[in-house]
């Protein structure tokens, strides 16, 4: 699929987890080196930002020396070593309890729409924000059209379309408070009945 | 030739050009209630077109008038070059058999019929004999994976299952238009979604053109493009500038 999803705001980012809960999640199905982790992770979380090689080596240290991770073997392939790495018992009992805690919704959803009408009216200009909730609007339903393709693409993996329904359900919620907002803003203006 | 075989024998530069189905200033009250307050929209060959809005603002009443159920009571409506808004009950009606297809939410299969019988309906109704009819529709239920349930009544199936059936009904006479009024209701269920994007995998790779009403932003991003209706009219600035009124 040629469209890329880059806009993270909507998606099911690994920025957001720990890369210690990553590299265990990515070691559950086997052992691994730092390289093959790399290129898993980017390929199974396209929109979230690539791991650097560093990063990964550096948790993988620390890990190890916090009994999560083993160092089974080491091997030279035209360059420097390279150790494979596979998760401990204590390793999968940490990603086990990691991945079945609920986490604390977010106490606040940043809403810089609201923000722009709630200025727009503060102008006294209703005009201007039910003009700018319509045009929005169309720009949210242009990116839905975006996410729809990459879902409904025969080429596009699980974690893609994972990522792809996620983003819609965000952007549907953002038009439905819109359609709500258009009716409050436009309901200041129009004489009741 | 019909309207359909002369379109479909245009080039694709030439149906880009003049909208396949048009609406100008269309006026529709039910009673002293204006359902439509003049709306003007047109839609090129091969498009996916949805039409949104809010319940009771007239997105449905546009759909009956496009597809030639419903007359206006000011305004017209263009397919091709008839303004079948001037035509008689008769003519709309052939018009309809032959060249559009329609899928509606609710009631849309015969609970007496199987899948097939039901899929073949259209066909039978427009003079194809039965053998043929039941041919096309055992293929219609084949590529929509369902060729299985051929012999089963629409009781006996999943909701899902019997959305399949009813699209295959609305595309066997391989139509010019579908006309879906919230095919897939509210699009809750996985099926739901999995319906939608076969109708227009099947609708894409056919050229067929698609009228989507849905009030559901989800089912509406399918469509190539979105059509806003807001208390009978159009929303000129949430439909934006990718809306090609006729003139």
């Amino acid at each position: 699929m040629g469209l890329r999803l880059t806009d993270t705001s909507h998606t099911v980012n690994s920025d957001l987890v720990s890369t210690s809960h990553l590299v265990l999640g990515l070691l559950a199905r086997g052992e691994r080196h730092g390289y093959d982790l790399k290129r898993e992770h980017d390929l199974r979380f396209p929109s979230a930002r690539p791991l650097a090689y560093g990063q990964i080596y550096a948790t993988l240290e620390r890990m190890q020396r916090q009994g999560l991770v083993d160092a089974v073997s080491r091997e030279r392939v035209d360059g420097p070593d390279r150790t494979t790495f596979r998760m401990t018992r204590q390793g999968r009992k940490e990603l086990t309890t990691w991945l079945a805690e609920v986490e604390t919704p977010a106490p606040f959803v940043t809403n810089l729409f609201a923000t722009k009408v709630t200025l727009a009216l503060l102008t006294g200009d209703e005009g201007a924000a039910a003009d700018y909730l319509r045009r929005q609007r169309q720009a949210h339903l242009a990116r839905m059209r975006d996410y729809t393709r990459v879902k409904t693409d025969p080429e596009s993996s699980l974690s893609q379309v994972l990522a792809a329904d996620y983003a819609l359900s965000h952007l549907d919620a953002d038009l439905r408070w819109m359609e709500t907002a258009l009716d409050r803003v436009t309901g200041l203006t129009e004489e009741m009945p | 030739m019909t309207v359909a075989a002369a379109l479909r024998a245009d080039s694709d530069a030439e149906m880009n050009r003049s909208p396949l189905l048009s609406a100008r200033s269309v006026v529709v009250s039910y009673g002293r209630t204006p359902a439509l307050r003049g709306v003007t929209m047109s839609v090129g060959g091969g498009e996916i077109v949805a039409v949104t809005g809010a319940s009771g603002s007239g997105k449905s009443t546009l759909l009956l008038c496009l597809a030639g159920i419903l007359r206006p009571d000011v305004g017209e409506v263009r397919f091709g070059d008839r303004v079948i808004s001037a035509e008689s009950e008769a003519a709309r009606s052939r018009l309809r058999r032959r060249e559009f297809g329609v899928l509606f939410q609710f009631g849309q299969l015969v609970p007496e019929l199987s899948a097939v019988e039901n899929v073949a309906l259209p066909l039978l109704l427009s003079g194809v004999r039965r053998r043929p009819a039941t041919t096309a529709a055992l293929e219609w239920l084949d590529r929509f994976g369902i060729g299985d349930l051929a012999d089963s009544r629409p009781p006996q199936m999943s909701g899902g299952q019997g959305q399949r059936v009813a699209v295959a009904r609305a595309m066997v006479t391989e139509p010019v238009v579908v006309f879906a009024d919230e095919p897939t209701g509210a699009l809750d269920t996985l099926a739901g979604e999995q319906v939608l994007a076969q109708l227009v995998r099947v609708t894409r790779e056919a050229g067929t053109t698609v009228i989507l009403v849905t009030h559901d932003t989800r089912v509406a991003a399918y469509a190539d493009r979105e059509v806003v209706i807001r208390d009978g009219m159009l929303d000129e600035v949430a439909t934006g500038s990718s809306d090609r009124p006729t003139s």
